[in-house]
């Protein structure tokens, strides 16, 4: 299996995530998508120097997985790509802002190094909510709850056949790479030299499907209006979940849970 | 129900693929469309869908295949794609099993109804939640016919039904095109599969038609077949039954 076969192959994971059947799952799209949304702006609207204030954002995500049957260590690994780029982000801050900020156990932390590790933090977070939403969420419902939220159809056909094609395109990807790597053994990786027709290969091929499915699309009946997955209506039960979740965002934000906790347990 | 009236086209200026195409099919009537790589097999099938515009006339049901016709036109003829996952562009089966008829105006539970109504006959219920890019090759050839079968359409068209498929699955399809009561008009360069599920042959060579007659005189014609750049079925050739 080639790399981007096991990316197929994880593509298929998620989707099998996705069908599960915990309370979590069973919760309206648009609920969890609201949430997800409002979780990540409360998250990304912390000070850059506020690490204590941020540390319980964390048990949000920590609780759902949970309730959701979905264990940390697959998103953890599923995320494996993408982590280290999140992290990296402000990994500069510490050489351009050396004003020490406070004192840990007598060793001066600066402000460039809090900053950092906030920054860090919050794309962690903001990395967990969205896997989050994808292992509970199948795409089709969720494709239907963002029409229902009225954000433009063809921003959400887009989203929908994307999904589908990521799949079938990085076949043909896993098809082109092996056919290179059997006339170029030893070589790692693609030469530099083949780069542009690799990628213009793929570009005709996109072209070619793209033209073709469009034709299926007309065939049958297809007149600019997509019809999405039929999801139920908006029960309280719902209502009653995103209220608490806006509710808990606003908490933390807003109270320092972490400071008070620590001032309990010093006392 | 189909008719091809001295139908040209070309794709390049002075290079035509189809050169002044005549013939007609009945209700009912399955035609197998057959003729080398070029021969202009599937440009037929695509002036027939208007998807492409050539010189000539081309009637469905008496009515001209013409831009204004077309929606009528798509809804009385079923394709069904030689690659399906070129047909299969929603995540689900079903999801993509519901899109034509929803487009054709039917409400969700008529739909729905009618999606059942064809898994059930092509033993494909359990495929209903599958996700299209989950299922194997065979699954999703059967899933793009039902696909089509959910559109109820008076005319089927297939573009290689058997391309790709192992003989298992390829007997499956054969079995299932069979079964179908509708007109059909099939392309292919799987022979025996054009035996086993037409009555009539329609031989294409540079654009013109080589012979049109039963589908076991044609394809027993060696002479024939081998002077267009095509084979004896197994069958015939000696290896098979």
């Amino acid at each position: 299996m080639n790399k981007m076969e096991k990316a197929l192959h994880e593509l298929g994971e998620m989707d099998e995530l996705a069908a599960g059947a915990s309370p979590l799952h069973r919760l309206h799209p648009a609920a969890k998508l609201l949430s997800t949304i409002a979780y990540i702006l409360t998250a990304v609207s912390f000070p850059k120097y506020d690490l204590t204030g941020l540390i319980p954002m964390l048990l949000w995500p920590v609780l759902l997985f949970q309730v959701g049957g979905v264990s940390l260590r697959t998103c953890f690994y599923k995320l494996r790509i993408v982590l280290p780029l999140v992290m990296a982000v402000g990994l500069f801050n510490p050489l351009f802002d050396r004003a020490p900020l406070l004192s840990v156990g007598g060793v001066a932390v600066s402000g460039g190094v809090a900053s950092m590790l906030t920054l860090m933090l919050k794309g962690v977070l903001c990395l967990m909510a969205s896997f989050l939403l994808m292992a509970t969420t199948p795409i089709d419902s969720l494709c239907a709850a963002l029409r229902r939220l009225h954000v433009p159809a063809m921003l959400v056909t887009l989203l929908l056949l994307t999904y589908r094609y990521v799949g079938v395109m990085t076949e043909e990807l896993a098809v082109m790479t092996d056919a290179y790597h059997l006339r170029a053994p030893g070589q790692k990786g693609i030469h530099v030299s083949a780069w542009g027709s690799f990628l213009g290969q793929l570009l005709l091929r996109s072209m070619d499907r793209a033209q073709e499915l469009y034709g299926s699309m007309m065939l049958r009946g297809y007149h600019e209006h997509f019809h999405y997955a039929d999801i139920r209506a908006f029960s309280r039960k719902d209502g009653l979940y995103l209220l608490g979740c806006l509710a808990a965002f606003l908490l933390l934000r807003l109270v320092p849970v972490a400071r008070i906790a620590g001032g309990l347990i010093v006392r | 129900m189909i008719e091809f009236q001295h139908v040209s086209f070309a794709y390049e200026k002075g290079r035509p693929v189809l050169r002044d195409l005549s013939f007609s099919i009945g209700d009912g009537e399955s035609v197998g469309l057959i003729g080398a790589n070029g021969a202009g097999k599937s440009t037929v099938m695509k002036l027939l869908l208007g998807l492409l515009t050539g010189e000539g006339t081309i009637l469905v049901d008496g009515e001209p295949v013409k831009k204004e016709n077309l929606a009528k036109i798509r809804r009385k003829l079923g394709f069904v794609l030689q690659n399906s996952d070129n047909q299969m562009f929603m995540p689900t089966v079903y999801e993509d099993m519901i899109f034509a008829p929803l487009n054709y105006g039917l409400s969700r539970e008529e739909a729905e109804r009618r999606v059942d109504g064809v898994l059930e006959r092509l033993h494909l219920t359990e495929l209903k939640h599958r996700h299209n890019h989950r299922i194997s090759g065979g699954e999703k050839r059967m899933a793009a016919i039902a696909t089509i079968l959910a559109m109820e359409p008076e005319a089927i068209l297939m573009d290689e039904p058997s391309a790709a498929l192992d003989p298992y699955n390829r007997r499956i399809v054969i079995n299932t095109i069979r079964e179908l009561k509708q007109t059909k008009l099939i392309t292919s360069h799987d022979l025996d599969m054009i035996l086993d599920t037409c009555s009539r042959v329609i031989l294409l060579s540079n654009g013109r038609i080589a012979a049109d007659g039963p589908a076991e005189k044609v394809l027993r014609d060696r002479a024939l077949l081998e002077a267009n750049r095509m084979e004896l079925p197994f069958r015939y050739a000696g290896h098979g039954d």
